[in-house]
């Protein structure tokens, strides 16, 4: 007969062996908040976020970095928002489940797992080249939406599906169209959640090089218009480090680009959570 | 036309976006690429490692055969560590230990890929310089970073397949006399197999496709790598390094190694989304 382990112990090993992973997992992610945090979040001054990047950043702030990032991410989640939300309306309350639905959902997931290299070069050619925008907060914008529509499409889903069907039916008997009772009880009711979606995609966006760095450019100046190029923060943080400009702007530029994302997913995972279980 | 006709009119629009926009971007990416390919030949542009746009010579198996070595070496660290963070999560932890562990893995996702290069460079090329040897920027340093990268994804999709599994599986287990570890490995996990699997497939997705936390670490040499400390160049590197000054062919090539990428990219989703629907 075969030697076997006592199947009480095998447990304990299993046990310590998946423990011991998730630890180290855990131990990474501690590793990299607090590595960035305590390297970055002393150089993070009001002078370094109020001033202008000087000498291609070795000196200065990164005040215009802030700017461009908000100009892109704003105008990325105001294309975006309708077309997302949208979507995810007529996927629940306008279908039922057949080909249509199934190829919407489809080539939302699909859009979801194009990599951002690729949303780069198709928002360079069609945007910055074709369409001649140029490397501009437009083209930028433009590209961002692309990226983060299956991100709303998918949170507006879920909140829209969590509202119970009881609140529809009510609004039904009372004599209500369809339409309002999408727009005066089941949007309010998943608000929640569609705003869930929409951080998500501002997180998305904030920390997102590739694609911003092919359409919006790495120009420095405040953008003034929307055919100005812009430097994000993630961009500027990743020329800073790529070319060893200036070590303890790279920290502080990653410190805020971190921690401000960080915040926003938690906020963002803190409302959906709080939809479902008001609902389930 | 009633006005709830042209609210749903409307809206169907607005649902056709995403896949219009996946249409378009297919399509300029192919028409922009497509006449290099043809110009060279799809076998010597796939199967040639001869890359020196300057000089017209655009092959690029060395960066196919580093991006699937890169992805493959990615996958043994990330699928692992990944699928016993679900397993601790679905089965071997108490609730709240659960409402506090989920959130705080989620924060992986949240972290930017430049910020995972970052720390590459400084952390982990220097170990792998001072105890492994080689240049540090390497194949190996790039498998690391995205191991690490891909965990959310492997993390979620897998957690959502174990909590799929009914309840009354692990109780018959149980009620067998089967330890609880002998229950997750024989009962649960063949269980939610199709799942994981999915999560294993959309993970290597995330992988091929990483870009900036790649360029950083991988050394970006155009050769095929003799070991895992040798530094490479990807199919995604190689875009972005090149993309920002090539004009003519070269930015021709550049897209064709787009499409390359893209067609890898499109494989895996969609045996990930045939495997989710069978089950």
């Amino acid at each position: 007969m075969a030697w076997r382990l006592d199947p009480r112990i095998t447990q304990t090993l299993a046990k310590i062996v998946l423990w011991a992973f998730t630890g180290l997992t855990l131990l990474i992610l501690i590793f990299i908040i607090v590595n960035i945090s305590i390297k970055g979040l002393p150089q993070v001054t009001s002078a370094f976020l109020l001033q202008d990047p000087q000498d291609m950043g070795r000196h200065g702030g990164i005040f215009s970095t802030i700017v461009a990032t908000i100009y892109l991410t704003l105008l990325a989640i105001a294309l975006a928002s309708p077309l997302g939300v949208g979507t995810a309306i007529y996927l629940t309350e306008y279908t039922r489940e057949g080909w249509a639905t199934r190829i919407i959902r489809f080539g939302a997931e699909c859009l979801a797992g194009v990599p951002s290299i690729i949303l780069g070069l198709f928002g360079f050619v069609l945007f910055v080249m074709k369409l001649g925008f140029g490397w501009s907060i437009l083209s930028g914008s433009l590209t961002l939406a692309i990226m983060v529509l299956p991100i709303i499409i998918r949170t507006s889903e879920e909140a829209i599906k969590a509202v119970p069907q009881e609140y529809r039916q009510v609004c039904f008997s009372l004599g209500m169209s369809q339409w309002q009772t999408i727009t005066r009880i089941v949007l309010p009711s998943a608000l929640p959640g569609i705003t869930t979606g929409i951080m998500l995609s501002v997180g998305r966006s904030l920390g997102e090089t590739a694609v911003v760095l092919f359409t919006a450019g790495a120009a420095l100046r405040t953008p003034a218009s929307l055919f100005d190029s812009g430097r994000t923060m993630a961009v500027h943080f990743y020329i800073l480090a790529r070319e060893g400009l200036s070590m303890p702007n790279a920290y502080g530029t990653a410190a805020i680009l971190m921690i401000s994302i960080l915040l926003i997913n938690l906020v963002a995972y803190t409302l959906m959570q709080r939809l479902l279980r008001r609902y389930s | 036309m009633s006005r709830g006709k042209f609210v749903e009119r409307v809206l169907f629009l607005l649902a056709l976006s995403s896949v219009s926009s996946l249409v378009i971007i297919t399509v300029f990416i192919f028409l922009e690429g497509l006449p290099l390919i043809f110009h060279t030949g799809l076998k010597d542009f796939i199967l040639s490692s001869h890359w020196a746009p300057t000089k017209g010579f655009f092959g690029i198996g060395a960066m196919i055969v580093s991006s699937l070595l890169v992805t493959l070496v990615a996958m043994v660290i990330g699928v692992p560590l990944g699928l016993a963070c679900a397993i601790v999560l679905a089965e071997f932890c108490s609730e709240t230990m659960r409402r506090l562990l989920k959130p705080t893995l989620e924060l992986l996702a949240g972290i930017p890929s430049v910020v995972y290069g970052f720390l590459g460079v400084i952390w982990l090329v220097p170990l792998i310089r001072d105890h492994l040897g080689g240049p540090g920027l390497s194949l190996l340093a790039a498998a690391v970073i995205l191991g690490i990268m891909i965990l959310p994804t492997v993390i979620s999709i897998s957690i959502d397949a174990l909590t799929a599994v009914p309840d009354i599986y692990r109780e018959g287990s149980i009620a067998l006399g089967a330890t609880q570890w002998q229950t997750v490995r024989r009962v649960v996990l063949p269980a939610a197999s199709s799942g994981i699997i999915t999560a294993v497939i959309l993970g290597m997705g995330r992988a091929i496709g990483e870009t900036m936390a790649v360029i950083m670490v991988a050394g970006n040499a155009i050769k095929l790598p003799a070991s895992i400390l040798d530094p490479v160049r990807t199919l995604t590197s190689n875009i972005a390094l090149e993309l920002g000054y090539a004009a003519g062919r070269h930015r021709e090539a550049l897209f064709a190694t787009g499409i390359v990428l893209f067609v890898i990219i499109m494989i895996l989703n969609l045996s990930a989304t045939l495997i989710t629907r069978r089950r």
